[in-house]
């Protein structure tokens, strides 16, 4: 396989890692009535990059990085306590090491490799995106859009489900959004060095919030 | 105008030889004033880490105004117990030219060290750029109340822009990292803050916690409105909380701090001597 073509891949929404199941707090903000319109959608997209996806963007691009070097098992251990502080929702940590497994046995089942292997068992998930983009010649600046696109386009496809919004609507929003992905993925690579403790936190106290309000319904569409 | 204050405490014999906390170091600067107090508000019953010393935090001019550059330092020596106040709100103004305001927190506390810092809040006036940096680095067996307030705006004012970045390690281990934003860019949209006015959190950490079984650590609470408790790795819990005044936030922050359950749950203020 290509770099190219398994950057398309982990970018990919039909990828069997479990992302579909989730809707990134967003059916609990319809709930609260927050997100109604295409326009509070756009904002819910756009704030969600700017927080959670920067981080995710951040991590996945350092473990890219790291995955290159000859040992990063460690700097994957120090980056898996970082993205813990930077998750104050247990309902989140759950769910992003949830994902996490689930990618990091969808990857195993592809090809062997090493690395893989010695991962701890239920990693961060864009620590083992990050990896996976290493391990298949991605840059780290892949792995960061990858990361960001991914922490929006879950939301936004799950906003056809959650809310009567017309599916070009929602696609549109994202496109309007998309300059701003790069330009948080570039932001993202400011952090592949130096100290891992002064890498992007963006808070999202809302999204905190209703992840925890989630985890207790009992129905519910999506599982996040 | 550029200041820096600092504090420092150490553990000294005391009356009957039960060690007391004696402060080791304070120097104020203007407009960072700090004084010896007495107990402000409710606080956590933290005697069984020892006698604490309390200080205070007295603004001596308005601001921080765009452009000041304000520092303190906060050292808690082995054995010792402080509990720092702060006297008024801090109002946050607009510089000339769109300047930052910025203030700086350095904190460590040493073994067997408590600090319970319960500021006020930071009133984000219209216009104001303000960065909040507070960075904290406990020993193993330290313990840590902190409390963060925002209020955007004052009565009917759409409030500026303010940034709160938050690292505390523990044992030089990540235990808390957290950049808020709030009044531009992310702050307005629903994942942040929405249209909450009053945005806050407590964060304690409590090395009993690290220890103890899973069942006595704190578990996640809903509270009333948009607010929850949820428990942290490494012996912690963050109370957050948005509300629409600060009346209500501090409020609820108090109700999340009762909801740790002693000692945390904030005792009633003694009355004047």
């Amino acid at each position: 396989m290509t770099a190219r073509a398994a950057l398309l891949l982990f970018a990919d929404g039909r990828l069997p890692a479990g992302g579909y199941a989730h809707s990134g707090g967003l059916e609990e903000s319809v709930r609260t009535g927050r997100v109604r319109d295409a326009q509070s959608l756009e904002s819910f997209l756009e704030g969600r990059a700017r927080t959670v996806g920067l981080v995710l963007a951040a991590f996945a691009a350092r473990s890219c990085r790291a995955a290159r070097d000859p040992d990063p098992l460690p700097e994957l251990e120090v980056l898996d306590a970082e993205l813990d502080a930077r998750t104050p929702s247990p309902a989140q940590r759950e769910t992003s090491r949830q994902l996490g497994r689930q990618l990091h046995r969808l990857l195993t089942g592809m090809a062997h490799h090493p690395l893989l292997e010695r991962l701890p068992r239920a990693p961060h998930q864009p620590l083992v995106l990050g990896a996976a983009c290493g391990l298949y010649g991605l840059r780290p600046l892949d792995a960061a859009l990858a990361a960001l696109h991914e922490s929006v386009t879950g939301p936004a496809v799950a906003a056809v489900r959650l809310m009567s919004i017309d599916p070009f609507r929602t696609h549109a929003a994202l496109a309007r959004i998309a300059p701003s992905l790069d330009r948080l993925a570039e932001r993202a690579l400011e952090h592949c060095d130096g100290s891992p403790h002064d890498m992007p936190a963006a808070a999202a106290p809302l999204l905190d919030v209703v992840a925890e309000v989630h985890a207790t319904r009992s129905e519910r569409l999506f599982a996040s | 105008m550029r200041a820096c204050a600092r504090v420092a405490t150490e553990s000294a014999p005391g009356p009957g030889g039960r060690p007391r906390t004696r402060i080791s170091g304070l120097r104020s600067q203007a407009p960072l004033m700090l004084f010896t107090t007495r107990a402000k508000e409710g606080e956590p019953s933290v005697a069984h880490r020892g006698v604490p010393a309390r200080v205070s935090v007295a603004a001596g001019a308005a601001g921080p105004i765009g452009g000041d550059e304000l520092r303190l330092e906060v050292e808690v020596g082995p054995g010792s117990v402080l509990v720092l106040s702060e006297v008024s709100p801090s109002l946050l103004l607009p510089g000339r030219e769109g300047r930052v305001s910025t203030t700086r927190v350095r904190i460590s506390v040493a073994t067997g060290g408590t600090l319970v810092w319960l500021p006020e809040p930071l009133v984000a006036a219209r216009g104001c750029d303000h960065l909040n940096e507070v960075r904290v680095d406990l020993a193993d067996d330290a313990a840590l109340l902190m409390r963060e307030e925002v209020v955007l705006g004052r009565h009917g004012e759409t409030g500026g822009r303010v940034r709160l970045s938050t690292r505390v390690r523990r044992s030089g281990r990540a235990l808390l990292c957290q950049d808020l934003e709030l009044g531009t860019g992310a702050g307005r949209t629903p994942v942040v803050a929405h249209g909450h006015r009053a945005v806050g959190s407590v964060l304690v950490a409590d090395p009993l916690w690290c220890a103890q079984e899973a069942r006595s650590r704190p578990r996640t609470r809903l509270l009333s409105g948009d607010a929850v408790v949820t428990p942290l790795p490494q012996g912690a819990a963050l109370i957050s909380a948005l509300c629409q005044d600060n009346a209500s936030l501090r409020d609820t922050l108090r109700s999340g701090l009762a909801a740790l359950g002693p000692p945390w749950t904030p005792r009633p203020v003694p009355p004047p001597p």
